[in-house]
């Protein structure tokens, strides 16, 4: 049998209040303006194959993907620094392609395989809709595998493919648009009790013996008869993280799954239920496993840790909706295939170079050492995770950027190392030298349709 | 290991230099013509006299032929050359060489640069095609990395440094109000500096150089042939260059409170020279002050003040016009602005008035060694020209 094996989640920094747009209550978060649905799930994923896991098959659900034609999974899988012998799929199309690929994942698991699923969505509504202010962005990632080492084990699951015209957007279009939601919600209600109901059978496990039951779906209004129709009470019923996060598309279901298991004692049992353009549900039981592999940062610390004072028309700027004056700096260029191709470890997997004769550090990777001048001498060394600090920074006003000034920092590796980087999701009044900081996957523009993905530093989140 | 030097072998016969500045009317070409023109007749000579040329753009033209084009050179040889913002440094050393070698008799060096074309704010670059990982830091964004690091490492208080920062800039435009070609030809009250709106880190827009378009020439022949040309012509006592590993990029030892590329090519332009203590033999020195921090800096590198010290140098007055050692007499890049191709060339013109005592309201008592430099980069990742003359 299969189960997930390791997990991680990625909430970006920023929140937009819902007070901000013109009512509500809570907030959503708000990828920055550096961030996309590939990004945020290398992000994610970062965790969860943290500690060398072998990998078999990426799968990659979103439905913002970055590219229409391109494939994002290999990013994700370059960025991880995975090896090139990987297979990989993408979903996309509905909501429910993130619990989706988790369950596609542990089919690859139960034929023996390791999976890494990874769901993430940047959720844009149209100013003033109800998708705007109820979205939110986040990505997820499982690794599954079989469940000897499983920290929860799949006990059974059941899915339902159902047509109808609920969220709908072209491809050329930018908002989705969403129906009457009375006639969603009485439509899907039976087909969603029907599935958990079926998933729960193949399981064998009683509604009353779950531990926390996960409701996620385009519609909340769908979800409201489960509850009653399971007799569950009302503490078995998860927190949707409307107030807090928002619906952040198909990452939703496995976020708030991640927040269970963050919490989960061993033995826990958990039903995962997602409707969108049909329903997916998932019986899962958590294994003593849990307490060695949980994540580096749980989802209660990422919704913790944010700045929550973005100004709405810095948000429509950073999506794009508000034009705005450029600055008298010249377009950026658009990176070049083939020395993106050479120097792929480099710029999507951050890796540098160590000297064998002296142990100096090098970021890019070189062939001559700076120290000793041996050639051709270097071992590859990611420096991705190595902990890093403030050698010296700068604010930059000249620069263009989406939030000036940049703030641009020399940063020092531990174990040697240096590298001029900018910094993000960061308070300019607040740096300062000997900051500790992480290295973090961005987009750091588009130029000519080609999203220029490499590494920044942030403060400790 | 350094170099051999050719000392008192080359001489500069004549100098051009356009004014600086906005030259909406005038392309690179029209600024080539101007100063190459100007260069001839300074050494009195006619145009097929010269035999070789060589010509410093960074980016405002490519190949000999934008020169041999634009003056109608009739198939003799024309070098373009590029070494960042030493570039107009470059074309001076590279034609010294070529007269020190024998052979040819009578070259030019001739630098331009034009800026004010693209619209944008600040330099722009353009790179080759790359992965995309390159560092989008600004030109002032880096240079600003010096002045916490340096008030740091000798215990300035940054107020004082800022009032150090602002003095040095209060300085180059005192003198660039007194010259007739530069770009800004005001003096700015320290107040307004200190009050200028940011840019990078402590620098404001005062602490920068300037951009604007321009050009300057030099002929240059062997030493015994000078007076043919020139009743006072000027004579090469060193010709330095330094390009550096970029080891502050990568090595964490780097402090940003030097430039070891400076370092290396002031002591080799020292020891060319014959000069032992450069804080009491160089009378006066253009440098290349893009930045109000980096001339603090290279006050130390070039050894004119001790480590430590030149803040304080810098708020006693030793680098001002009237001061013992004046910095940068013409005005500097701060007056001048900074078009790549020509800045080098313009700083040697500054020494070709001084030493012949042309300067006029800016002339300095005497003058006897002149020192040039150039910095292109970044600090920890950078390449350093520097040039010593004098009139006998």
């Amino acid at each position: 049998m299969a189960g997930i094996v390791r997990y991680g989640t990625y909430l970006p920094y920023f929140r937009l209040q819902r007070s901000a747009i013109g009512g509500g209550k809570g907030e959503r978060t708000v990828a920055s303006y550096d961030e996309d649905s590939v990004s945020m799930a290398v992000e994610a994923a970062r965790d969860a194959v943290r500690g060398g896991v072998a990998i078999d098959a990426v799968l990659f659900a979103t439905t913002s993907p970055a590219y229409a034609e391109k494939l994002d999974a290999a990013t994700i899988q370059a960025a991880l620094d995975l090896p090139e012998g990987v297979s990989s799929v993408e979903l996309g199309g509905s909501s429910r392609m993130g619990l989706a690929a988790l369950l596609l994942g542990l089919d690859l698991a139960t034929a023996g395989q390791h999976a890494l699923a990874c769901a993430s969505d940047l959720v844009v509504g149209a100013p003033g809709g109800a998708r705007e202010s109820q979205g939110g962005d986040g990505a997820v990632a499982f690794v599954t595998g079989g469940d000897g080492d499983a920290i929860a084990r799949m006990l059974g699951r059941a899915s339902a493919t159902i047509e109808i015209l609920d969220v709908w957007r072209l491809p050329e279009e930018r908002f989705a648009r969403q129906w009457e939601e009375r006639f969603t919600a009485d439509t899907m209600a039976g087909s969603i009790i029907d599935t958990a109901r079926r998933a729960l059978s193949s399981a064998g496990v009683e509604a009353s013996a779950l531990a926390t039951v996960i409701l996620d779906g385009t519609n909340p209004r769908s979800m409201v008869g489960l509850p009653k129709a399971l007799g569950l009470r009302p503490e078995q019923v998860a927190d949707p993280l409307a107030a807090t996060v928002g619906r952040t598309g198909v990452a939703h279901a496995g976020l708030l799954l991640a927040r269970a298991l963050d919490q989960a004692k061993p033995g826990d049992r958990i039903l995962v239920v997602c409707e969108a353009d049909g329903v997916d549900a998932l019986v899962l039981e958590v294994t003593g496993h849990i307490k060695d592999m949980r994540p580096v940062r749980k989802v209660d610390r990422w919704i913790a840790s944010k700045r929550n004072d973005l100004a709405y028309n810095t948000y429509l700027k950073w999506r794009g909706i508000l034009p705005f004056e450029p600055p008298r700096r010249p377009d950026p260029e658009r990176p070049a295939a083939p020395p993106m191709r050479r120097h792929e470890r480099w710029k999507l997997a951050f890796v540098g170079s160590r000297c064998e004769k002296c142990q100096t550090g090098h970021l890019p990777p070189q062939r001559v050492c700076v120290k000793c001048g041996a050639v051709d001498q270097m071992r590859a060394e990611r420096f991705a995770d190595t902990s890093s600090r403030i050698a010296t920074y700068t604010l930059d006003h000249l620069a263009y950027s989406l939030q000036p000034p940049v703030v641009a920092a020399f940063v020092d590796y531990e174990g040697g190392g240096r590298f001029p980087c900018e910094l993000t999701d960061v308070d300019p009044a607040q740096v300062a030298i000997g900051d500790h900081l992480e290295m973090t996957f961005r987009r750091l523009f588009t130029a000519q349709g080609v999203h220029n993905y490499f590494w920044k530093a942030r403060p400790g989140r | 290991m350094a170099s051999n030097g050719i000392k008192d072998r080359v001489a500069i016969v004549g100098m051009s230099c356009t004014p600086f500045g906005e030259h909406w009317d005038k392309g690179p070409e029209d600024l080539l013509v101007d100063a190459a023109t100007e260069a001839y007749r300074s050494a009195g000579i006619d145009p097929e006299q010269v035999d070789a040329y060589w010509l410093g753009t960074m980016a405002s033209g490519y190949s000999g032929l934008m020169l041999s084009e634009a003056l109608k050179i009739p198939y003799k040889p024309v070098t373009r050359l590029e070494n960042m913002c030493a570039t107009g440094s470059e074309a001076i050393r590279n034609a010294a060489y070529a007269v020190a070698s024998g052979a040819y008799d009578l070259v030019m060096a001739i630098g331009v640069e034009k800026l004010k074309d693209s619209g944008y704010s600040g330099l722009v670059g353009s790179n080759p095609p790359n992965d995309g990982t390159l560092s989008n830091m600004t030109a002032p964004a880096t240079f600003s990395l010096l002045a916490p690091a340096y008030a740091r490492k000798y215990g300035v208080e940054e107020g004082t440094l800022k009032q150090v920062l602002a003095r040095i800039a209060w300085k180059n435009h005192k003198n660039g109000a007194k010259n007739p070609k530069a770009q800004f030809r005001k003096e700015v009250p320290m107040e307004t500096i200190c009050k200028s709106p940011p840019v990078a880190g402590m620098l404001g827009v005062f602490d920068c150089s300037g951009v604007s378009d321009g050009s300057a020439a030099a002929i240059l022949c062997r030493a015994e042939d000078a007076h043919k040309y020139s009743k006072h012509p000027i004579f090469v006592k060193a010709l330095s260059f330094a390009a550096g590993p970029a080891a502050g990029y990568y090595s964490q030892e780097y402090d940003f409170t030097t430039f070891p590329e400076v370092v290396a090519s002031s002591q080799d332009a020292y020891k060319q020279a014959g000069v032992k203590d450069p804080r009491a033999e160089i009378s006066m020195a253009e440098v290349h002050d893009c930045f109000t921090p980096t001339e603090l800096v290279l006050m130390e590198d070039m050894g004119f003040s001790p480590r430590g010290k030149a803040w304080k140098d810098v708020l006693d007055g030793r680098f001002d016009g009237e001061g013992p050692q004046p910095i940068n007499p013409d005005g500097g890049l701060k007056s001048f602005g900074h078009p790549i191709g020509a800045s080098g060339l313009r700083m040697m013109y500054e020494m070709w008035l001084q030493l012949r005592g042309e300067a006029g309201p800016r002339q300095i008592k005497g003058p006897k060694l002149g020192l040039t430099h150039n910095l292109g980069g970044a600090p920890g990742r950078c390449v350093s020209f520097v040039s010593i003359v004098g009139a006998g």
